[in-house]
């Protein structure tokens, strides 16, 4: 509520900054605009960032820092309450005295203990809350004072704006660092937990995936196995069977659109190749679910074979043909990007298309093709709703491909799909397995990238 | 290839120009090697373009149901002992009386031969729990007509409508084969011999928020979600993506922070989403404490997956304004950062709009790291803010997909065609765009 007030009071006050200091300026020139330095809409910006700017760093400072130091002083109100639980348990109790202070209710009768807790939160938060209010509007009003007076026909406000400006292009550029980043810490946290409770190899190399972890520690079967084999098989073995549809259609639809579809016809067919790369995953899992899967089991039905509804092969058939228009659209670049001269000097020796194709194009372009492959590779390993909605649940280390299979990044949707324990093997487990699989995925990035750039025939 | 062809002397009844016979057939045959050839590329794109029909029309013919619904008339008697028995008409009251008996009474009233405990139950199964809330909206607009008897047209229960919707054709089945059994179709045949059903466009599709019912779920609330997680997406990956493709295209030196960020930026483009939801899920609700469920934290989540979109797409549209603008601002007095806010940018904004609209097309059509960050509850209510939970379309599309209701399937399909709607809407504005605009230097 202060906060809100804040920032309100914030916004009123730059916007008023800006509309004043553009005035004073004039006003300190007497009209006379060609006597200032900077134009007088630099010196109402001057004004506005220096009454906003601290301000905002303020309030977002103490924003990220809030939860922390509130949780500290929630710890020692709760002192007895918690001495002696585990981790997990403190962190629960401390989020129900969270919710409690917010007027919601918790799912189990609170303890009196806990409410004075939640009461003293809530009057911490407010109290606190409200010196930032008082703080972040004196730091506000220094901002504008020190601004203020210095308005002059002397002031260089534009290049004062203009290196503000700058160091905001450059923090802009800095977020996508700060997202790898992020996401590197996330999983490595959660997984550096997890492997605090399943060794590593057990993980890397167990055969056997059945996090069915108990919610009580005393029910029986309460540990679960979480080996990753059987996940990374059922993974590979569903992408070799998209790249098996995807890689012949994608490159004979690429060579064709490249040297023997004409002008209109390119015009036509390319667009509507787009959408299939347009459609969203969940539509391709729908349709892998509701048509693919059906269609295959009763025609396995009608020769005699047992195929499961949750085939590896209905979810591989449907994910080939998601990244078809991925394959089909990088291998025509780089078939695009093959000099006329290569083909010319085929032609000229007699050869026919196919001929010029295969032995000359081909061969020149691939790298980039081989590229393309890596990076369809990287695709469907991360592919998620598709397997999601078509293949199975339980880990099956087979090599039927009418068996149903899991993948990574099933079953990190199952493990994180509904309400659980932050703090649970499972939900550690997701973490572990996103690790892996970001791994994986940039590993074949970086290969790809390498492959295309170091293998690139240079024509100039 | 030529050379055996004219090493061997040519037989005498042929000109020297004329080829020989063997290579005249190998000629042939690499001819129709080539044509073969060619026959592959087409009979790949034929495929492409084929498995993209069966989609659609797979789609469309399970979807088109969806938009249609089942009506059947009651007779209801809105009676007073049962609505308001003190007679004072007050909301609070009217709000929670027991609706559900009216229904049954006028279900009974309707088929006054149906006494046994099981057909009634049978029977009631077939008009949907829903009318109780449309006794109740009706009762609340307008109290005067408690007290009276109405014909209302309540909803069909899914297997009802389902049964309308195939034209009966289920009736052929073997009783155990289909949802309905005989008795329920030999009611159903009596209320359409009466005139008692009416198929019509089904608006609270449009409107109406997630349900366990399959006849009264509609996409309303998942359109909230996804357009209040566009909002949020949009409030803040196109400032910072503008700003760091300028950043990169016009200010940044040539350094290894530099090559840091394309790197990074490059690899971002190729990290699975479903990683973005774990980074979410860790960053946004475990260490900032933001609202679960919440199409902030959607909207902040996506805004990250598609920034290189963004980035990308800006650079190149930044990079298209020819230097000579760049120069001629420069002569006249500008300053680097003028010259881009009033001339480059400017110029630059038909392509920054184009990447912009199919970035958000991209989040919108995205659900993996949504699932992570709990868009997947059950939510019955519109949302009413960015705060509040919510959830998208493609999350409600899979969360229907999942459920095990025959009367959901059309739901999913119907839901798909209206996501797909508004993609192809979202790609034709940026092609428009890019065609209105776009400028040849």
């Amino acid at each position: 509520m202060q906060l809100t007030i804040l920032i309100g009071a914030l916004v009123v006050l730059t916007v008023l900054a800006f509309v004043y200091g553009r005035r004073r300026a004039l006003v300190s020139v007497r009209g006379n605009r060609r006597a200032l330095h900077s134009m007088p809409v630099y010196h109402g910006w001057l004004v506005s960032i220096w009454c906003g700017l601290p301000a905002v760093l303020l309030l977002v400072l103490w924003l990220a820092l809030r939860g922390t130091i509130l949780e500290s002083y929630i710890e020692d109100a709760l002192g007895p309450e918690l001495a002696g639980t585990a981790t997990d348990m403190k962190s629960a109790l401390i989020d129900d005295v969270r919710a409690l202070a917010a007027g919601e209710r918790i799912a189990r009768e609170p303890a009196p203990a806990l409410l004075e807790a939640a009461d003293r939160y809530a009057s911490l938060k407010s109290t606190a809350d409200a010196a930032v209010l008082v703080i972040g509007l004196v730091v506000a009003g220094l901002g504008l004072g020190f601004a203020w007076r210095r308005i002059g026909p002397k002031l260089r406000a534009r290049n004062n704006v203009e290196a503000v400006v700058r160091v905001v292009l450059l923090l802009c550029s800095l977020v996508a660092i700060v997202t790898t980043i992020g996401i590197v810490l996330s999983v490595l946290f959660e997984s550096i937990r997890f492997f605090g409770r399943i060794p590593f190899w057990d993980f890397l190399f167990g055969l056997e995936w059945s996090p069915q972890m108990a919610i009580r520690t005393d029910q029986v079967g309460a540990s679960g196995a979480f080996g990753i084999i059987p996940l990374f098989a059922g993974t590979l073995y569903i992408t070799l069977i998209a790249l098996l549809i995807a890689m012949p259609i994608g490159l004979l639809s690429a060579i064709y659109m490249a040297e023997y579809a004409s002008p209109r016809f390119r015009d036509v067919a390319k667009p509507i190749l787009e959408i299939l790369a347009g459609v969203p995953t969940v539509v391709y899992g729908f349709f892998a679910a509701l048509t693919v899967a059906p269609a295959f089991r009763d025609a396995g039905a009608a020769l005699g074979l047992g195929v499961s509804s949750e085939s590896a092969l209905a979810a591989g058939v449907v994910m080939g043909i998601m990244i078809i228009p991925f394959i089909s659209s990088l291998t025509d670049d780089a078939i695009v990007a093959v000099p006329r001269s290569l083909r010319e000097g085929a032609y000229a020796l007699g050869a026919t298309k196919a001929e010029t194709v295969i032995n000359v194009i081909v061969p020149a372009a691939l790298p980039g093709i081989v590229a393309s492959f890596l990076l369809a590779v990287s695709r469907a390993i991360g592919e998620t709703m598709i397997v999601v909605m078509a293949a199975g649940l339980t880990a099956n280390l087979t090599a039927n491909p009418l068996d149903s299979m899991t993948t990574i990044t099933v079953q990190i949707v199952t493990l994180l799909v509904g309400d659980q324990e932050f703090d649970s093997p499972k939900t550690l487990a997701a973490f572990a397995l996103g690790l892996a699989l970001f791994v994986a995925t940039l590993a074949l990035n970086i290969v790809a990238l390498h492959v295309s750039r170091k293998y690139r025939e240079r024509y100039d | 290839m030529t050379d055996i062809g004219a090493a061997l002397p040519n037989p005498p009844d042929k000109k020297p120009w004329q080829l020989s016979d063997a290579m005249t057939r190998r000629v042939r045959r690499r001819k129709r090697a080539d044509i073969r050839f060619q026959l592959y590329g087409v009979g790949a794109i034929l495929i492409a373009l084929g498995v993209l029909a069966i989609l659609l029309i797979s789609v469309i013919g399970a979807g088109l149901g969806g938009f249609v619904q089942t009506r059947l008339a009651l007779d209801v008697t809105f009676d007073e002992q049962i609505i308001d028995p003190d007679g004072t008409r007050d909301p609070a009251k009217l709000m929670q009386a027991n609706y559900s008996t009216i229904l049954k009474d006028a279900i009974a009233k309707a088929y006054p031969d149906v006494t046994e405990r099981q057909d009634k139950r049978d029977l009631q199964k077939l008009f949907s729990n829903s009318a109780r809330y449309e006794f109740r909206d009706k009762v609340l607009g307008d109290p005067s007509i408690i007290g009276t008897t109405q014909r209302v047209w309540v909803l069909a229960a899914s297997d009802a409508d389902v049964f309308f919707k195939q034209g009966g054709t289920s009736r052929e089945l073997a009783e155990g084969d289909r949802r309905l059994n005989d008795k329920q179709i030999v009611w159903l045949d009596q209320l359409a011999d009466r005139g008692g059903v009416e198929k019509g466009f089904n608006w609270s599709f449009f409107t109406a928020a997630d349900s366990r019912e399959p006849e009264s779920a509609g996409i309303g609330g998942a359109l909230v979600g996804s357009f209040f997680t566009l909002l949020i997406t949009l409030a803040f990956c196109v400032p910072i993506g503008v700003m760091a493709a300028i950043y990169l295209e016009e200010f940044a030196p040539k350094n290894r922070l530099t090559d840091l960020i394309e790197v990074n930026i490059n690899n971002l483009a190729a990290v699975p989403s479903i990683i973005f939801g774990l980074l979410g899920l860790a960053v946004f609700i475990q260490v900032f404490h933001l609202p679960r469920s919440a199409p902030l934290v959607g909207g902040l989540t996506l805004s990250l997956m598609i920034l290189p979109t963004i980035i990308v797409a800006t650079r190149a549209a930044l990079k298209a304004v020819p230097p000579s603008i760049r120069e001629a601002a420069y002569g006249v007095g500008a300053s680097p950062i003028q010259v881009v806010t009033s001339h480059v940018l400017p110029l630059a904004m038909p392509g920054v709009l184009t990447g912009t609209i199919i970035g958000m097309a991209h989040a919108l059509g995205e659900t993996a790291p949504l699932l992570m960050i709990g868009m997947v509850a059950f939510i019955v209510d519109l949302p009413g803010g960015p705060t509040d939970a919510a959830t998208v379309l493609p999350v409600q599309i899979f969360l229907w997909a999942d459920s095990p209701e025959r009367g959901f399937e059309e739901k999913t399909a119907a839901g798909i065609m209206v996501l797909l709607a508004f993609l192809i809407l979202m790609n034709s504005i940026a092609i428009y765009l890019r065609k209105r605009f776009e400028v040849r230097w």
